[in-house]
C-alpha cells in the first residue's frame, strides 16, 4: 500500500507542477496581472480615422493605462468610427471635455487612445461621449504633405 | 469474376487500390474503437485509481524529458533571438520572443513530439504485448472489459497530462530564455518581464496555446492506444505498431498545428 501511497503523491506533485506552470504563463508571461479588478465603466469618443487601433488597445492618461478599447464601430449616419472604451471605475473624474487622440507607441509600435483632461467642473460619466477627439496619424497622408509642401517649396523658388 | 488483361498499369493500379482502402479502413478502425473507448468512459469514473497509476507512467516519468528538453529550447531561443534581436538594438524584446515562441508554437509541438517518443511509444508496445501475450482475451474471458480496465485509463492520463506537461514545457523554456538572456548576456531584468508581459496575451497566446495541447494530446494519446490496440499480435507487429505510433503523432501533430494556427492567429 506504500507503493501506491508513493505512486499518488508522485502523480499529485506532478499535476501540481502543471498547475503551477500555468499559473505562472498567466500571471508572469501573459498580460493577465494588468487587468485590475473588472469593475469599469464605457465612455464613447468618434474618429474620423482610427488607424491601426484594435479592441484591447491601451487607454492611456499621462502615460498611464486607465483602461481598454473594448469596441470599434462604424457609424454610417456620420461617416466616423465609434470607440468605446473600458475605463476603470476608480478612475472617474476626468472631465467633461477631456480629449482623446490616438497615438504610436515607437515609430512602428501599436497604437493606443490618449486621454488629455480638460478644465470643466462636472466629469465623465458612464455612456458619455467625448468630444475632442484627434485622429490616427497615417504615414501615408504625412509623406504625402511633406512631399506636396517640397514641390511647392520648390516652385517658388525657380518661378 | 473477369478477367483483367495482364498490364502491369492494371496492377500498379490495384496496388494503390488496396492501399487507399486499407488507410480508410484503419481510419474507420481508428473511430470505431475510439467511439468504443468514450462509450466506457463513465464506468471509470468509479476507478480513478487506475487513472492515476497511468498518470504515473505518463505524465510523471515523462517529466524528466520535458523539463530538460524545454530549458535548452528555452536556453537556446535565448542565444538565437539576443544574437538577432542585437543587430536592431531591440534586445530587450528577448522576452517577448522567448515567451511568444514557446507558449504559441514549441511548448505544445515540441512537447506532443517528445510525448509521442516518450509515452505514446510505451504505450502501444504495452497493449500490443498485452494483445499478443492473449492477455486481452483473458481478461474478456473473465468478463472484464479490455477497453474499460486497460485503454480507457490509459488515453484519458495521455489526454489529461498533455497540456500540463507543454505548460511546464513552456514555462521552464521562459526560464531557460530568462537565465541566457538576463544571467549571461546581459539584457535588463525588468524589461524582460515588462515586455513580455506587454506583448502576450492571455486569451490570444496562453489560451490557444493549452487548446493546441488539449487537441494534440487526444490525438498522441488516441493514436498510441489504437496502434496498440489494433498491432498484428506478433512480436514484428508491436514494434511496427510502436514505430507507426511516433510517425503518425508527428505528422498528426505537424499538420494539425499548422491547421490550428491557420485558426487561431490566421485572421486578425
Amino acid at each position: 500500500m506504500k507503493n501506491s501511497k508513493a505512486l499518488e503523491i508522485a502523480v499529485g506533485l506532478f499535476m501540481a507542477a502543471g498547475f503551477v506552470a500555468l499559473f505562472m504563463l498567466a500571471m508572469k508571461v501573459s498580460n493577465l496581472s494588468s487587468f485590475g479588478s473588472g469593475d469599469s465603466y464605457d465612455i464613447t469618443a468618434t474618429f474620423e480615422n482610427v488607424g491601426g487601433l484594435k479592441v484591447r488597445s491601451p487607454v492611456t492618461v499621462s502615460g498611464v493605462r486607465v483602461g481598454r478599447v473594448s469596441a470599434i464601430d462604424y457609424d454610417d449616419d456620420s461617416f466616423e468610427a465609434v470607440v468605446t472604451m473600458q475605463i476603470e471605475s476608480h478612475y472617474n473624474k476626468f472631465p467633461e471635455d477631456t480629449s482623446a487622440s490616438i497615438f504610436t507607441a515607437g515609430l512602428l509600435g501599436e497604437q493606443y487612445i490618449a486621454l488629455e483632461p480638460g478644465g470643466a467642473e462636472t466629469s465623465l460619466e458612464a455612456g458619455s461621449r467625448i468630444l475632442l477627439t484627434q485622429s490616427a496619424l497615417v504615414m501615408e497622408q504625412i509623406i504625402g504633405q511633406f512631399l506636396f509642401s517640397k514641390a511647392a517649396e520648390g516652385e517658388e523658388e525657380n518661378p | 469474376m473477369t478477367c483483367w488483361p495482364e498490364i502491369p498499369v492494371f496492377d500498379w493500379l490495384a496496388v494503390l487500390g488496396r492501399s487507399g482502402l486499407g488507410t480508410l479502413e484503419r481510419l474507420g478502425r481508428g473511430h470505431l474503437f475510439l467511439w468504443q473507448v468514450f462509450s466506457v468512459l463513465p464506468g471509470l469514473l468509479t476507478r480513478p485509481g487506475l487513472v492515476v497509476r497511468q498518470l504515473y507512467s505518463v505524465g510523471v516519468l515523462s517529466l524528466i524529458i520535458i523539463v530538460v528538453s524545454g530549458l535548452f529550447v528555452g536556453m537556446v531561443l535565448g542565444l538565437q533571438g539576443y544574437n538577432t534581436l542585437v543587430d536592431f538594438g531591440a534586445e530587450e524584446s528577448l522576452g517577448v520572443v522567448v515567451a511568444l515562441s514557446l507558449v504559441r508554437e514549441l511548448g505544445p509541438v515540441v512537447s506532443a513530439l517528445l510525448f509521442a517518443g516518450r509515452a505514446g511509444s510505451a504505450l502501444a508496445a504495452e497493449i500490443g504485448l498485452m494483445k499478443a501475450t492473449e492477455q486481452l482475451s483473458g481478461m474478456e474471458m473473465m468478463a472484464v472489459d479490455p477497453i474499460q480496465r486497460v485503454v480507457a485509463p490509459r488515453f484519458v492520463a495521455g489526454f489529461l497530462s498533455m497540456p500540463l506537461l507543454a505548460a511546464i514545457f513552456s514555462a521552464v523554456g521562459v526560464y531557460g530564455g530568462y537565465f541566457v538572456g538576463v544571467g549571461l548576456l546581459g539584457v535588463d531584468d525588468g524589461a524582460f518581464w515588462s515586455q513580455m508581459q506587454a506583448k502576450v496575451d492571455l486569451y490570444e497566446d496562453v489560451y490557444n496555446g493549452i487548446i493546441k495541447s488539449l487537441v494534440f494530446g487526444f490525438v498522441a494519446a488516441w493514436i498510441a492506444v489504437f496502434e496498440g490496440y489494433d498491432a498484428v499480435p506478433t512480436s514484428e507487429g508491436v514494434s511496427r505498431a510502436t514505430t507507426r505510433t511516433v510517425v503518425h503523432t508527428a505528422l498528426a501533430v505537424l499538420g494539425l498545428d499548422f491547421v490550428l494556427t491557420a485558426l487561431m492567429f490566421g485572421e486578425e
